[in-house]
């Protein structure tokens, strides 16, 4: 007996018993559903983390007095940390020697933006950079010129705005060249950059960027400073973080033994900090999933049951004219395996289209997870299997003349 | 003439409580090729319990069957479902037909389960139901059909494996009287083209188209005697037996 036809036959019974079929598919829709949703959603803000990023540029590693996706016990621990400083800093790039570029960057302050009487929501961030800072954070000046050495020595009022900022403030015509008022100065507008999209909820284009010196003065020496170092090449990279998590140490004077009192991370690290707590989430939906999936196993095994029970005059005929116990419990598997995966065929669908609802969010693009839906198919059959294996034995050990006789 | 069916002291007993209802009691008889034999006996005889015996449905509680010079009893169930697909045309008295399926794939089942190709499989079943007459209801589900049309759908099924005998219990049971002698001279006509035919009744004049008249008497063979007076009937309209 070909399997096309066993096919034929359970898709004929699935269809008989239309509605019945469709509460069974619930529990199973519900299932795969929760596990593809989360796991699609979960790979959109890897995606969305990764890309992020990927701003930092390659062999690049940064370092900063708070951490990274922590909890709030640590961050309130880690405020208690001395800030870094600019002479810190400066220390740091004198004793390093593996760092291709080693450049300083301060950030921490909102402010509004104005040109006339056009003016932006007080949610800008206001970011100090050295010339090479901006490019190791892979900005790019669309227009105008980016930060020269010049501006960081005179401490010029000078400001490179995001794409957002330049289209809210300088509606018409290009902003290269006019004057900005953001917070309580002025500042000529040397450049725009080029738009980079959001990532992880944040908005990336919505910030101005000024010179170091300039943003210190205005805003204060007394805030902890961030210190961005790339490594001459891929090959020293590593050995480029020890040296500078050493040599920082020493600077800081942290005594041997005691942690860190400094984060630093690059993309690697930031991206096994976000799969490490992404684990408990997967944890947690692969729970969740189990007992839907076990729930709806049982579901289906009492659909089967009561379904060998109404069928028995089929078994019956079916044993009278030469079906053997095999074509019977293969028949009946089949049935429990295809509706399984019907509704797991959904289940991924609906998955897939809710998780992506986090990529519209992030406005990241869609991602399919064909290893999870393949995944979640897999589960599905094995489930349909486990469970449509008892029901499909009954039906295959009736005795056929008992069968017949069956009203 | 070659012996189809060889039965020698077959008993069934049913134990219904504490109560032992011996069905069949010590049946002896043989059928050879092409041989039409009609069943008879009163209401609780052992007709069916015979028949599902013969037809490999049910098992005897003791006793020999062989059929085709094997020995049936010895059987595992694979080989029961074997010999019920290729060697054996059951006919019931209520049709057993799928209600789910269409006339042709009723037809067609016994083929699948022995593993026939499926153009093949198509085309013998469209043979078989050409020769019941009801090639123009091929795709007609069979509650769409009259009893008697059901019935020549279950007759259908029993000859498309071409089997080495058809066993009918009470195929006329279900029928009114005009219906059930168009089935009846349908089975005259499958007799005719070489088929060996058993069939149950309790109507004498159903048994008086068989050759050889069985009576039992519980669970006995009480007579076994060819028909004297046979009734050759022509089917009572054109019921297309092609
Ligand atoms: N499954 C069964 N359990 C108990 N007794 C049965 C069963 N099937 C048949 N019998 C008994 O066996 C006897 C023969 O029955 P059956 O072969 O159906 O007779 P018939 O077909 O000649 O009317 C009857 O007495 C009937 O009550
Ligand atoms: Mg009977």
């Amino acid at each position: 007996m070909q399997f096309s036809e066993v096919l034929i036959m359970a898709l004929a019974a699935i269809r008989a018993n239309k509605l019945r079929s469709i509460l069974t598919l619930l529990g199973i829709v519900v299932g795969v559903f929760s596990i593809i949703a989360v796991m699609t959603a979960l790979q959109v803000l890897q995606n969305s983390i990764e890309s992020g990023l990927s701003q930092l540029g390659a062999h690049t590693f940064q370092i900063q007095k708070m951490p990274v996706m922590s909890g709030r016990e640590k961050w309130l621990k880690a405020l208690k940390r001395k800030d870094i400083t600019q002479m810190q800093a400066q220390r740091l790039k004198e004793r390093m020697i593996l760092a291709g570029l080693f450049s300083v960057e301060a950030w921490g302050d909102v402010q509004t933006v104005q040109s006339g009487s056009i003016k932006t929501n007080p949610n800008v961030g206001v970011v100090g950079e050295e010339p090479i800072g901006v490019a190791a954070n892979n900005w790019i000046v669309k227009e105008g010129r980016s930060l020269s050495e010049n501006d960081i020595q005179n401490s010029a009022y000078v400001a490179i705005l995001g794409d957002d900022v330049a289209r809210k403030v300088f509606p018409h015509g290009s902003a290269v060249g006019s004057i900005a008022r953001i917070g309580n100065n002025r500042y000529t507008v040397i450049g725009v950059f080029e738009p980079k999209g959001n990532a992880l909820g944040g908005n990336s284009d919505n910030f101005v960027v000024l010179p170091l010196s300039t943003f210190l003065q205005e805003y204060g020496k007394k805030r902890s400073l961030n210190i961005m170092i790339q490594a001459k090449n891929a090959e020293t990279y590593e050995e480029c973080m020890e040296e500078a998590r050493n040599n920082l140490r020493t600077i800081r004077k942290v005594p041997p033994g005691d942690e860190d009192d400094f984060t630093l991370f690059s993309n690697d690290s930031l991206i096994s900090t976000f799969n490490d707590f992404t684990i408990y989430v997967k944890l947690g939906v692969g729970f969740i999933s189990f007992i839907s999936l076990l729930a709806a196993g049982v579901g289906i095994m009492n659909i089967m049951l009561v379904s060998v029970t109404e069928r028995t005059k089929e078994i019956g005929i079916r044993k009278a004219i030469g079906a053997r116990r095999a074509n019977i419990l293969g028949q009946f598997i089949v049935e429990a395996v295809v509706l399984c995966q019907i509704g797991g065929i959904f289940g991924i669908i609906i998955g897939i289209l809710g998780g992506n609802i986090a990529a519209i969010a992030f406005h990241m693009p869609a991602v399919f997870p064909v290893d999870w839906a393949l995944i979640g198919f897999a589960i599905t059959t094995l489930v349909g299997v486990i469970f449509g294996v008892y029901p499909a034995w009954k039906a295959s050990n009736l005795d056929p003349i008992e069968a017949l006789r069956f009203e | 003439m070659s012996i189809i069916i060889r039965l020698a002291g077959i008993t069934k007993v049913y134990q219904v409580g504490d109560e032992s209802v011996h069905a069949l009691d010590g049946i002896n008889l043989s059928v050879e090729k092409n041989e039409y034999v009609a069943i008879m006996g009163p209401s609780g005889s052992g007709k069916s319990t015979l028949m599902n015996i013969v037809g490999c449905l049910d098992t005897p509680t003791s006793g020999l069957y062989e059929l085709n010079g094997t020995n049936v009893s010895e059987m595992n169930d694979n080989q029961l479902a074997k010999v019920r697909n290729k060697e054996i045309g059951f006919v019931f008295q209520t049709f057993n037909l799928l209600a789910r399926s269409d006339i042709l794939h009723n037809v067609e089942l016994p083929l699948i389960y022995g593993g026939i190709s499926s153009s093949e499989r198509k085309h013998m079943a469209r043979e078989a139901i050409a020769r019941v007459g009801l090639s123009d209801r091929i795709h007609h589900k069979p509650n769409e059909l009259s009893g008697g049309q059901r019935q020549r759908v279950a007759i259908a099924r029993a000859l498309v494996t071409k089997p080495s005998i058809l066993l009918a219990d009470e195929p006329t049971g279900n029928l009114d009287s005009k219906t059930g002698n168009d089935i009846m001279a349908l089975f005259d006509t499958l007799h005719k083209e070489g088929n060996t035919i058993v069939l149950v009744t309790h109507e004498e004049d159903i048994a008086e188209h068989a050759h050889r008249e069985i009576r039992l008497r519980d669970g006995k063979v009480e007579r076994d005697e060819p028909v004297k007076n046979r009734r050759i009937v022509q089917a009572s309209s054109n019921v297309g037996v092609a």
